[in-house]
């Protein structure tokens, strides 16, 4: 069974500080649905609203259409599955998987009936009676998603649980994570701050910043159709460029920015003489020199160019010292970038968006 | 051994070794060998020892267990009943000393905020600056037939004759309690506080009643506190004197007071130690017991 989840309007407060602004949102059932944002935007306050370890200063959760008002997280049809796991090191695996029958008073054989048979959906067949320290940090991983899935919640709350793996282990886990999501149909709920996590998991993406969700979308839609400055620079790479808008029309406008005009997408309905970003991703600019006639060029210089294996990130500088990455597949015929040689780079109106000036993700 | 000399320099390692050696040897084996040599033997005029009357008997813990030879009892049931109260008493402090404690430690250590935590740690520790006796006769003016207490429950009407508090050895009991009752909260506070809060949660998300997760999450988690912190106090009640001394009601007698009688009034250190050292066993045995009963071993108790 999955339920959906709405925060409906929900504000919280911590005295003075404001850490989760009128989020209001539907989430639906057999979702995979994740808050993306940097550390302190208020995602991890929002999930344990969810989950009833907290309540909304303003507003409600509900889940399954329920309101959650005075409901604590131990009779919420929640399960969260913690940043730090915390599975309990003094019980046996089989044990910590069936904490949550146990409180519910399910008997001993019933109990270790169930944990074997998650042990299998989790690939950890006859392991129920190792301790939690002789696992790795992978299986351990699994046994918490175990522990969460026993206790059959309508929504798996997840918080960062991928943090501690490293880089191999966590992208694996990213396959496991959304193949265990579609196999128990439930509404899962993912936290995080890895944009990637996000974009490869989720069937929708919230994206977050400083308490207030700035949108909510597929990964392909914050990632091509960003609506805020914020949402085009946490989510993957941009390159933005400022300027006063000189023209618009109904699909497109012209910032003029230190390098001459640029065209982009008017998505946010701005106007002429309206301040502007125009956001253009690396892998948008292509690299002109002798080549066709581009809708938008820049002259810059190359900076210097690093070799990622399937691509390589050229760093340029423009105008105004003015840096900017292009990034091109690595197709056997590249140039040779060499310091200080000259670099015409071009990209479509459509590969760019034009947005209201606002902050910019430091990464 | 040379490893040591080398990475601490000779004159730090020979201060380590030296006040180690007598810490331990001089301080704790040397003395309590006398009082075991001492409990093996007569109690002899100052002429006589060393002389041919001067050896080993068991003469004094016979007599603990069977009176003077020729008594009409079978046992010296007076100063058995003594012991067998001491011990049971003792142990029943130790519990009301957990079942006060537990909840305290528990609050400062996970659910007190950093300041709130602190001033209530002061709280606990600065009525210990007062010393034990003034404290046992505090506790006096409290539970005497006209003291706060009974005066208290007079003025509203709530009993209308005085409860004899000392006679009904409740003021013993209670003064006994506090006497020892930072020995349970610090280690019950440490090891509480070394629990992963998110422990807490994740028992209560899978829907944990609140004293499910105690018994199967913090006090698990705590057993190494518990037994150090239950072990403390039972010892230090069960040797306890200055509480039974001015707390303690008419007929009843903690062990320890037959043992000082023993040593100051009666004049009969032998016997003292023969005693003291049947208490200071019956109290390993018991702590044994405990650390077997919870499987915790020393190291875990020391941390």
């Amino acid at each position: 069974m999955s339920a959906d989840v709405d925060l409906d309007h929900v504000t919280i407060r911590f005295g003075d500080f404001t850490a989760v602004r009128d989020a209001h949102l539907g989430i639906k059932g057999g979702e995979f649905f994740s808050f993306l944002g940097p550390s302190g935007c208020g995602k991890t306050t929002i999930l344990r609203a969810v989950s009833g370890f907290l309540e909304p200063t303003e507003g409600d959760v509900r889940i399954g259409g329920q309101s959650m008002r005075g409901i604590g997280p131990n009779k919420r049809p929640t399960a969260l599955i913690f940043q730090n796991l915390a599975l309990f090191p003094l019980m046996s695996v089989a044990d910590n998987i069936a904490f949550g029958l146990e409180v519910r008073g399910v008997g001993k054989t019933e109990r270790r009936k169930r944990a074997d048979e998650l042990l299998d959906l989790i690939a950890l067949q006859g392991q129920g009676d190792k301790k939690v320290s002789e696992l790795s940090g992978g299986q351990k991983q699994r046994v918490a998603i175990a522990r969460a899935l026993a206790v059959e919640p309508e929504v798996l709350l997840l918080d960062e649980p991928l943090s501690a793996l490293d880089l191999k282990l966590r992208q694996h886990m990213r396959t496991e994570l959304r193949a265990i999501q579609q196999r128990v149909g439930i509404t899962f709920i993912y936290i995080t701050h890895d944009q990637g996590e996000a974009l490869t998991m989720s069937d929708r993406i919230a994206v977050m910043s400083q308490g207030v969700i700035q949108q909510v979308g597929s990964g392909a839609d914050v990632y091509e159709n960003s609506q805020t400055s914020f949402v085009a620079s946490f989510v993957g790479e941009n390159n933005p460029f400022v300027g006063r808008i000189t023209a618009v029309d109904s699909t497109y406008a012209v910032v003029e920015s230190s390098f001459g005009p640029l065209r982009g997408r008017n998505l946010s309905g701005l106007r002429t003489g309206d301040q502007a970003m125009l956001f253009v991703r690396p892998e948008s600019l292509s690299y002109l020199n002798g080549g066709a006639a581009p809708e938008n060029t820049i002259q810059s210089t190359v900076v210097n160019s690093e070799f990622e294996g399937s691509f390589f990130s050229v760093f340029l500088q423009g105008e105004g010292s003015k840096s900017i990455v292009m990034s091109m597949t690595n197709s056997g015929d590249l140039p040779a970038f060499e310091q200080g040689a000259a670099a015409t780079v071009g990209f479509q109106a459509d590969r760019a968006v034009v947005l209201p000036v606002g902050e910019v993700a430091d990464e | 051994m040379t490893g040591f000399f080398r990475r601490n320099g000779i004159v730090i390692s020979t201060y380590l070794l030296l006040a180690v050696f007598v810490w331990v040897a001089i301080m704790i084996v040397l003395p309590q060998a006398y009082m075991l040599d001492f409990s093996f033997r007569f109690n002899l005029p100052p002429g006589k020892i060393g002389g041919p009357e001067d050896v080993y008997t068991l003469k004094n813990y016979r007599y603990l267990l069977f009176g003077r030879p020729g008594d009409e009892a079978m046992f010296n049931v007076l100063h058995l009943t003594v012991f067998l109260r001491t011990i049971i008493a003792s142990i029943f402090v130790t519990l009301i000393n957990f079942a006060i404690c537990y909840p305290i430690a528990y609050y400062i250590a996970q659910v007190a905020k950093g300041g709130q935590a602190r001033a209530l740690i002061l709280i606990l520790i600065l009525p210990f600056w007062v010393n034990e006796i003034l404290r046992a006769f505090a506790f006096r003016i409290l539970f005497g037939t006209s003291g706060v207490i009974n005066a208290f429950l007079q003025t509203f009407g709530i009993i209308d004759q005085p409860i004899d508090f000392i006679r009904a050895d409740i003021a013993l009991y209670a003064g006994l309690s506090y006497a020892y009752i930072l020995l349970m909260v610090f280690p019950l506070y440490n090891a509480i506080e070394s629990l992963d809060h998110n422990q807490v949660e994740a028992a209560r998300d899978l829907g944990s009643p609140w004293w499910r997760i105690h018994w199967r999450v913090v006090m698990p988690h705590a057993k190494p506190g518990i037994a150090s912190g239950c072990t403390l106090v039972f010892m230090l009640t069960a040797g306890a004197l200055a509480a039974p001394q001015i707390l303690g009601g008419p007929s009843s007698f903690w062990f320890t007071q037959i043992i000082y009688r023993w040593f100051n009034t009666g004049g009969n250190w032998p016997q003292g130690a023969a005693y003291a050292i049947v208490l200071l066993l019956a109290c390993l045995i018991f702590v044994l017991t405990v650390m077997r009963l919870f499987k915790v071993s020393l190291g875990e108790i020391a941390k």
